[in-house]
């Protein structure tokens, strides 16, 4: 077995602890997430509330385990959401070729010409900001890129013999692309949903801080850091916390990512 | 030669990767004497190209020289500081490589290519040098050459490129020239031309020349000496009759052995209904289209029409573009016709009718890259499995009996099953690719190209493994290649096809031995003709394009040469 390297150990570490926060904040927190108590509003870290109390009195290390579970849930579905519909967009307009592709891959072009974030903006106007807003606009602004990545994959697969190999048999285009084409494309799909998870985390802070992300009291990081905003100077810890779980949690993905492209890419194997 | 050094002399060579320490050449000693022609032949992971590139010293960074010396005109090439290594390379010892496609710098002039040579090693003027670029353009056979001077390489084809690459190597007269397979991505007929004049120019200067092939029959007809490499190790050496006439190693014997030799001729009774028949099959590429306009397209296949006969092989012929690959897509249903027809047991097959499903069930392909042939994630025993899926009323079980009754005849057993192909080698591949294409028990199999990836040895036993399989399951077989001598120890009937016609088409015996057209006879004499001697030798008999038919067999090589 090959050493793993340092940076996918740390990825891999915080990573996990990420997940394991983010499991029992849906099912366990210290204090209810949700209960107010203006006799503890804006306490220091202490024993009894270890990462400090908000303007509400609100256990902060109980919120952020509950905001990870959110966080984590929203981010999961964009991912799962963008990539099931940038995958059958890509594939089908790869596979299919023609005319069909032209306008799909300018309608996609057109789309991805637009910050991912300035789209579900847009979008979230539509469809109204919660969190099933959130995972439908980022679903579809990170839909286009997915759409290209499979599309070329596909279309350097299809000139490959064991497609025209499968068509001899007499296997249907249906079956030729699910059975043929779309295994082959998972190495490069799990990359991009890889790093396509951090953008979903880093997004959705960002729509919960402009007040469009999951409506309040829910918490979720975004929302955390932008309610900490006024209380900067006189409770740091607010703010702190909050960022440092995404700041933290994008690395780790970050770190993740490369190992993992570097595992499924055989040009990388063998190498130091 | 004797009493006088040899031009190039290599004792005890042996070179490593330099991380894991193995040895991938091998304590490797020989010499070449000046002007003369010694040819290396192995198969692909044998060192033969490594040990080759020691000679000019351009062994990859990964690998370290362990052992031995490399001398050229007396001085060591091994321990010389780069600067007088640069003075040698190009000056004293040119080198040709095996792609023509790569190896000319593609957005160069070709006079600024030519030229950069001479102006480095020799000291003449401008006009001078482009006087000797002109006449050793117009000596390799280039119609126009001033017009080639302000040409790209892209403008020329593979053979022309490899004429190109030759004349700007010899434009400095080298002592030595090393050739690292330098036309295995030729077809037959380019690369005789081109061996012909590779041969033709050093014996001009008296160039030695280092050949390195997988090829023995190419490699004996014009080398002097013979070396023959194996997993790093020379098993043997010397003249190239007397290796050829009565070879000692067991694995020259192997290699010889290797080398296709006509198959018995089969008789077929006249009148039966062809399993397929094609008619005036007429296949168009359409041309690129650009905003509203629609380029030229090209028509690649201008009305073929052929028949084979139940148990029969038909072996289509041709060179490169020649159309061969784009009939048998064409039949095989991968590429829609334009006009003609196919027939399929006498009758027309048309997409839309029942009868089209049955002949595909029944028309089967075996392609020729088996690297790319096979869906890297899948199982060998899926990938066998999968063809099946079509077969009507077939249980799971009699299915996995199938697929490991199908495994066993291919030579590989129940134990691939659960393999993936990566973990196989190309020849066990390509009898997965087989085994895919049997499964069905399928009355016509088209073969495009199947062993011509292969290794030599590798390729002898796929040929065999096919031939059985073909007599035992009694399918027809439309089999594409352009190696000629391959097609003479499979094929009952013979099409040969050139620039999408067919140019002439007979039985085996009648194409090989009375050629009548003249692209026929080309193709011919660019293959030998064996006959085994004893004790594991061969014969080789150059079929030349004479008037005569007893002219046409000239012995270049006889096993004697007693006289």
């Amino acid at each position: 077995m090959k050493r793993l390297s340092l940076n996918t150990v740390t990825g891999g570490a915080l990573i996990a602890v990420l997940l394991v926060t983010a499991a029992s904040g849906a099912l366990w927190t210290p204090y209810d997430p949700l209960a107010i108590s203006f006799r503890a509003k804006l306490g220091a870290p202490n024993l009894a509330h270890w990462l400090g109390t908000d303007e509400f009195g609100r256990d902060v290390l109980s919120r952020i385990m509950a905001g990870a579970a959110t966080s984590v849930w929203i981010s999961l579905l964009t991912v799962t959401v963008a990539v099931v519909l940038g995958t059958a967009i890509g594939v089908f307009s790869g596979y299919v070729r023609g005319w069909v592709d032209r306008i799909v891959m300018a309608f996609n072009d057109a789309l991805l010409a637009f910050p991912g974030i300035l789209l579900a903006l847009g979008l979230l106007a539509v469809v109204g900001a919660n969190k099933y807003g959130i995972i439908v606009a980022l679903g579809l602004a990170y839909a286009p890129s997915v759409a290209r990545i499979m599309r070329g994959t596909v279309l350097s697969l299809r000139e490959q013999e064991f497609i025209a190999s499968s068509r001899v048999i007499g296997n249907s285009e249906g079956y030729t692309m699910l059975r043929h084409v779309l295994p082959n494309c998972l190495a490069p799909l799990t990359v991009l949903a890889t790093s396509m998870f951090g953008w979903a985390l880093l997004a959705e802070s960002a729509l919960s801080f402009l007040g469009l992300g999951v409506p309040p009291p829910a918490p979720t990081w975004g929302n955390m850091l932008a309610s900490s905003r006024p209380y900067i100077g006189q409770a740091v810890w607010l703010g702190i916390f909050p960022g440092l779980c995404i700041s933290m949690t994008l690395l780790g993905i970050n770190l993740l990512g490369d190992a993992i492209r570097d595992r499924l890419d055989p040009r990388m194997r063998g190498t130091a | 030669m004797a009493g006088q050094d040899p031009l190039l002399q290599i004792d005890g060579l042996t070179l490593q990767i330099a991380r894991s320490e193995a040895v991938v050449v091998d304590r490797v000693g020989f010499s070449v004497s000046a002007g003369e022609i010694v040819g290396i032949v192995g198969e692909s992971g044998s060192g033969k190209t490594l040990a080759a590139r020691a000679v000019l010293g351009l062994v990859p960074p990964a690998i370290r020289r362990a052992a031995g010396s490399v001398r050229f005109e007396g001085e060591e090439i091994t321990t010389m500081p780069p600067k007088r290594l640069r003075q040698l390379r190009g000056a004293r010892i040119g080198m040709v490589f095996q792609e023509p496609m790569t190896s000319l710098n593609p957005s160069m002039l070709l006079g600024e290519q030519l030229d950069e040579g001479l102006a480095l090693h020799r000291k003449l003027k401008p006009a001078q040098r482009r006087e000797l670029i002109l006449d050793m353009l117009r000596r390799v056979g280039l119609s126009d050459p001033e017009r080639a001077l302000s040409s790209y390489p892209h403008q020329f084809s593979g053979g022309m490129r490899q004429r190109i690459m030759l004349a700007s190597v010899m434009l400095l007269r080298p002592a030595l020239l090393v050739a690292d397979e330098p036309t295995t991505a030729l077809d037959a007929v380019v690369q005789r031309d081109v061996l012909e004049l590779m041969v033709g120019l050093t014996r001009e200067h008296r160039t030695a020349v280092l050949l390195i092939s997988h090829d023995l029959g190419m490699v004996a007809r014009y080398c002097d000496r013979i070396i023959v490499m194996c997993k790093g190790e020379i098993v043997e050496q010397g003249r190239a009759q007397d290796l050829l006439a009565a070879p000692r190693h067991p694995y020259t014997r192997k290699l010889l052995a290797a080398m296709p030799q006509r198959g018995p001729s089969r008789s077929f009774p006249a009148g039966e209904t062809p399993v397929v028949a094609v008619r005036d099959l007429v296949v168009d590429y359409p041309g690129r289209r650009i905003l509203f306009r629609q380029e030229a397209g090209k028509r690649a296949l201008h009305g073929i029409s052929l028949e084979v006969a139940p148990r029969q092989v038909v072996a289509v012929v041709g060179g490169s573009g020649s159309g061969k690959t784009t009939l048998g897509h064409a039949i095989a249903g991968l590429v829609r016709p334009s006009g003609g027809e196919i027939l399929f047991g006498g009758k027309p097959i048309h997409r839309s009718e029942a009868g089209y499903w049955d002949y595909r069930l029944n028309c089967q392909m075996v392609f020729q890259d088996p690297y790319s042939s096979l869906d890297p994630r899948m199982t060998i025993g899926g990938l066998v499995d999968e063809p099946l899926r079509f077969v009507a009323g077939m249980t799971g079980g009699q299915r996995a009996e199938r697929v490991r009754e199908v495994l066993t005849e291919v030579g590989l057993g129940d134990s691939f099953a659960g393999r993936y192909p990566h973990e196989l080698s190309g020849g066990q591949r390509q009898r997965v690719a087989i085994a895919r294409a049997l499964v069905r028990r399928p009355k016509f199999v088209i073969a495009d190209e199947p062993v011509s990836a292969l290794d030599v040895t590798v390729r002898a036993q796929i040929l065999e493994l096919f031939a059985g399989l073909q007599a035992r399951h009694g399918f027809s077989c439309l089999f594409i290649s352009h190696d000629l001598g391959v097609v003479e120890q499979v094929a009952d009937r013979v099409v040969v096809m050139s620039e999408g016609r067919i140019v002439e088409q007979g039985t085996r015996d009648e194409i090989f031995d009375a050629p009548k057209h003249d692209y026929t006879r080309r193709l011919l004499s660019a293959v030998p003709a064996l006959e085994s001697a004893p004790n594991g030798g061969v014969r080789l008999l150059w079929r030349l394009d004479g008037e005569a038919a007893e002219r046409d067999r000239r012995e270049v090589l006889t096993a004697g040469m007693s006289a």
